[in-house]
């Protein structure tokens, strides 16, 4: 393994001396949604720590507060900066601990279609004939189907399979399960192509011949070249699955209304848009697109940066 | 002597990019008399193209003419607006490239895409008629059974059948002057010499002009009238090819010379020249050939030498300022 | 040609059966089917005359095969909630679905492929990028929210569109359609563009790339070299050529669509086969959702044979290659 790691790093100092690292520099766009990403993933994290108010404290809420405007807005209160929804929550807090729910389930669910389609892709490459065309033809019918439905559908199963009780419990691990094998298609295709580039270079047929099992051979030598497109898609992905997340929550089938994500909120928020109360749902909405739009533009800037023929 | 067709005075082309402006063509001088070929000569990025392509009002952007003349037919070019530019393409200046088997929108028959161009400048002449002259010109550059292959699309054609219909389209609403950017590049060596025969013996029924531009020597020695030598944007020297091939005074087009084959002098050795062009934003102060040149002195390191006249022709190069004569 | 759309059909027909398979599999093994249908109280005995009945006791093989002869005939089983036939209910669902579905898809064509031509060949101007802007965002917001945002817009604030349902419908026949009323027309507006603008901006996205692309390659500088006017350049030779892929993503946006509508249903309150189906996912209702998938595979299947036979439309090098492997 320590060829493999010190691959990766000989590809990362390769990386951050390259084009990369000036395009960056370069684009203020670029750093400005690196910047408000890294907000986000640490406002998350801490979100303990900084959140004005924890909102699921049931002891510390009054139902008084509930529908405080925005502090700006008439009737609003200082304790309530973006206002508060109709348990008295406040928004602000809620849209913290929410964003770590769904960056959560986001950055999970994408960890696990990486490993499974590199995997996958790995296997299907290496070792081709026909438990290559098995998991490809799988691939190609999983990929005429939308990830949405697909996530629905293995959530429709296991809520069947799960009684209703444990599955409140087990609704987060759900959630990634089903989004992770419905994005593992991506992976699983550009790995086996690098694959099976690479399997025949001289340096993989001579590890063969020297008797190096295939296992082996696959993490020390095969990886570390599939690790540049593996990490844009991944980036990319991370939008997607954050965007699944929130829409799978909104529709109800997502996590449970205990432990909200910003997907959650909105839909709650949603009941109210009708009596004026705008800000329960906008402003977690807000928080979503601009999560999504900073992940996707830091996608679109390494993909760039990191393929420049694509230029 | 009648005007010339085309007159190029002066010709400075130019590319602004991120780290500076880079002058592709700079300062070139040349005419085209009617039913004349000029055939312009020199390595990759020596500028050949893209004076053919500022000619014919193509540059790709961000590339612009910033300075000099273009006159066809006595009248200035290089500053009509987009419109007028477009009506003397193809009618009055017709071009060929260098790919025939990209030229060519692989989406429609070689009928279609002839009929389309005859329309296009003759809005007299109907379908069946437009027709009726795709079939004559197929038939004329040589394509067999041109009433089956006129309705083929491109694919369905090799290579040097596609360009005889690249041909057969420039030739379309026969125009005075034909821009020809490395014709035969492309394509097998075997059909090279047929497809500049066809493009030489129907110029002259034509009575077109070519400006044949290639990196061929041996093409220009057996095609062109006179023959302009580029090197980094501007014309090392030009002159009637005969003159040029037998004394060549600028010592790059020697080396050129040096680098063709010739039948029955098989002891001598090809010679090549050292080195390679410098990069458009590396060139040279002084002569842009100076590094390479086997009799560079002191003088062409430090002053550009600007065309002098020559029988027939002019050189850029201080030998011949200086001797008088050719090197 | 044949040949091709016999292997095809040959491709669409194992697709399906696949996809019938995972129905079949979710109806069978997914908790206990009988559980499913009858109360707690009912004796062994019952359910054991239950499931010979129900063929639940036959092998393997034989119960798919039955379930698929089912299937064809539009014999999809009792929905455990709903306790209708699921034939009928999703037949009453689906013209809501299917008009929805076109119009958004409509919505996404007829504005994604011309704003994309446009943001193509003028990728410099400052409206194009503004399309480019706003089509990003476009991208990045979830439809749910979109779907919010216009209703907070136009129905909250400026209460000119409705923010649910479908309007007043005419039944015609079996088909319920809202395209004969005003109140229909106004009702499908906002869920119109929620679906359909991710594929729009999509569209729009591709559409300027493949511009772009073609753009730069020899048959456009051919074709203008010709003198063909801008307008037969662009979108003549230019925007067919960026057809082949528009097809193919059109294609699978339409299948992704009819599936997205799921969402845009929920936020519209739309009475379409989505809510069904999302109704069924949160209470188990299995034989409402494996028709869905049934039903959803299908136009999935219809889609991609309508696009590969589009293809052959479009490029006749895909037409002549299939002649010529038949020959």
């Amino acid at each position: 393994m320590d060829t493999a790691v010190a691959r990766v790093a000989d590809w990362w100092r390769r990386v951050l001396a390259s084009d990369v690292l000036h395009s960056f520099r370069s684009s203020r766009l670029v750093m400005l949604s690196a910047a408000v990403a890294a907000i986000y993933f640490s406002g998350a994290m801490l979100a303990p720590w900084l959140a004005p108010q924890d909102p699921f404290d049931l002891a510390k809420l009054q139902l008084l507060d509930a529908f405080t405007p925005p502090v700006w807005m008439e009737g609003g209160e200082a304790r309530f900066p973006l206002g508060s929804d109709n348990q008295g929550r406040d928004v602000l807090s809620t849209i913290m601990f929410g964003s770590r729910v769904s960056l959560l389930v986001g950055v999970a669910s994408v960890l696990f279609a990486m490993l499974l389609g590199v995997t996958l892709g790995l296997i299907s490459g290496y070792v081709g004939g026909s438990v290559d065309a098995f998991i490809m033809r799988v691939a190609d019918i999983q990929l005429s189907f939308p990830a949405i439905l697909i996530a629905l559908l293995i959530d429709g199963m296991v809520r069947l399979a799960i009684p209703g009780s444990r599955h409140t419990e087990l609704a987060v691990l759900v959630l990634i399960l089903s989004i992770g094998l419905s994005f593992w298609v991506q992976y699983a295709r550009t790995v086996r192509g690098v694959t099976m580039v690479e399997k025949n270079k001289e340096y993989v047929l001579a590890a063969r011949v020297i008797g190096v099992p295939p296992a082996l051979i696959m993490l020390r030598h095969v990886l570390p070249n599939v690790m540049g497109p593996t990490l844009v898609i991944a980036t990319i992905n991370l939008a997607t699955a954050v965007i699944t997340e929130a829409t799978l929550s909104f529709l109800g089938v997502g996590v449970p209304p205990t432990q909200p994500s910003l997907g959650t909120l909105i839909r709650i928020g949603n009941d109210f848009l009708f009596s004026g109360e705008w800000w329960i749902t906008i402003f977690p909405g807000a928080a979503l697109a601009i999560l999504v739009l900073s992940v996707n533009l830091l996608g679109d800037w390494l993909r760039d940066a990191l393929n420049p023929k694509l230029r | 002597m009648a005007d010339p067709l085309l007159k190029v005075e002066d010709l400075k082309v130019e590319f602004p990019t991120r780290r500076g402006t880079l002058v592709a063509v700079d300062g070139v001088s040349l005419h085209i008399d009617p039913g004349e070929v000029l055939g312009v000569v020199g390595e990759s990025g020596a500028g050949k193209s893209m004076t053919g392509n500022a000619i014919i009002g193509l540059l790709e952007p961000p590339g612009r003419v910033a300075g000099g003349r273009i006159l066809f037919e006595g009248r200035r070019i290089d500053d009509l607006p987009y419109e007028e530019m477009r009506k003397i393409r193809g009618r009055h200046i017709g071009a060929i490239f260098q790919d025939p088997l990209t030229s060519l929108n692989p989406l429609y028959t070689v009928g279609r895409q002839l009929i389309e161009t005859i329309r296009t400048h003759d809005e007299a002449v109907g379908e069946t008629d437009a027709r009726t002259r795709a079939l004559g010109l197929l038939r004329e550059v040589g394509i067999p059974a041109a009433e089956a292959r006129i309705d083929h699309y491109p694919h369905q054609f090799s290579g040097g059948m596609r360009q005889r219909v690249v041909i057969a389209l420039a030739l379309c609403a026969n125009p005075r002057l034909i821009i020809a950017d490395e014709p035969t590049t492309a394509l097998d060596v075997s059909i090279q010499a047929q497809i500049i025969a066809l493009i030489k013996r129907l110029c002259r029924e034509h009575g077109t002009a070519v400006m044949l531009v290639t990196h061929d020597m041996g093409v220009i020695a057996e095609t062109a009238d006179r023959v302009a030598v580029m090197y980094s944007g501007r014309i090392a020297e030009i002159g009637p090819v005969r003159e040029v091939i037998k004394h060549p005074r600028h010592p790059y087009t020697v080396g050129l010379m040096g680098s063709i084959p010739k039948v029955g002098q098989r002891r001598e050795k090809l010679t090549q020249i050292e080195g390679t062009m410098p990069r458009l934003n590396a060139i040279p102060r002084g002569c842009a050939f100076n590094p390479r040149c086997p009799k560079v002195f002191a003088r062409c390191r430090e002053e550009r030498p600007d065309p002098r006249p020559t029988p027939g022709g002019a050189v850029a190069c201080w030998l011949n300022a200086a001797a008088g004569r050719p090197a | 040609m044949i040949a091709f759309v016999i292997r095809r059909l040959l491709q669409s027909i194992v697709v399906m059966l696949t996809v019938a398979f995972v129905a079949f599999f979710l109806f069978n093994f997914v908790g206990d089917p009988i559980n499913n249908m009858v109360g707690q109280d009912t004796s062994m005995a019952d359910r054991e005359r239950l499931r010979q009945d129900l063929g639940l006791n036959d092998p393997f093989p034989v119960r798919f095969a039955t379930f698929v002869g089912n299937a064809l005939q539009g014999k999809f089983g009792v929905s455990y909630r709903m306790a209708e036939p699921v034939g009928r209910l999703i037949a009453s669902r689906l013209p809501a679905t299917l008009e929805l579905s076109l119009m958004a898809a409509s919505f996404a064509l007829l504005v994604g492929i011309p704003m994309g031509v446009y943001t193509g060949l003028y990728p410099k101007r400052l409206s194009s990028r503004f399309f480019l802007t706003i089509s990003l965002i476009g991208i990045s917001l979830p439809t749910f929210l979109i779907g919010i945002l216009l209703i907070l817009v136009f129905a909250v604030l400026l209460g000119v569109l409705p923010s649910f349902g479908r309007g007043d419908v005419v039944k015609l026949g079996w088909w319920s359609t809202g395209f004969l009323t005003a109140s229909g027309w106004k009702a499908v507006v906002l869920p119109a563009i929620t679906l359909g603008l991710f594929q729009m901006t999509l569209i729009m996205r591709l559409v300027r790339s493949e511009m772009l692309e073609v753009m730069r390659t020899d048959y456009i500088k051919f074709a203008r070299a010709r003198g063909l006017t801008d307008r037969a350049v662009h979108f003549g030779h230019a925007l067919k050529n960026t057809l082949v892929p528009v097809i193919t993503i059109t294609g699978l946006q339409l299948g992704a669509i009819i599936a997205f509508a799921i969402v845009t249903e929920t936020v519209f309150q739309w009475p379409g086969m989505g809510l069904l189906f999302l109704q069924s996912v949160q209470f188990a209702d299995i034989p409402v959702m494996a028709t869905y998938l049934i039903l959803i595979a299908f136009f999935f299947v219809v889609i991609n044979l309508i696009v590969d036979l589009l293809y052959y439309v479009v490029d006749p090098r895909l037409r002549i290659d299939v002649q010529i492997r038949a020959n």
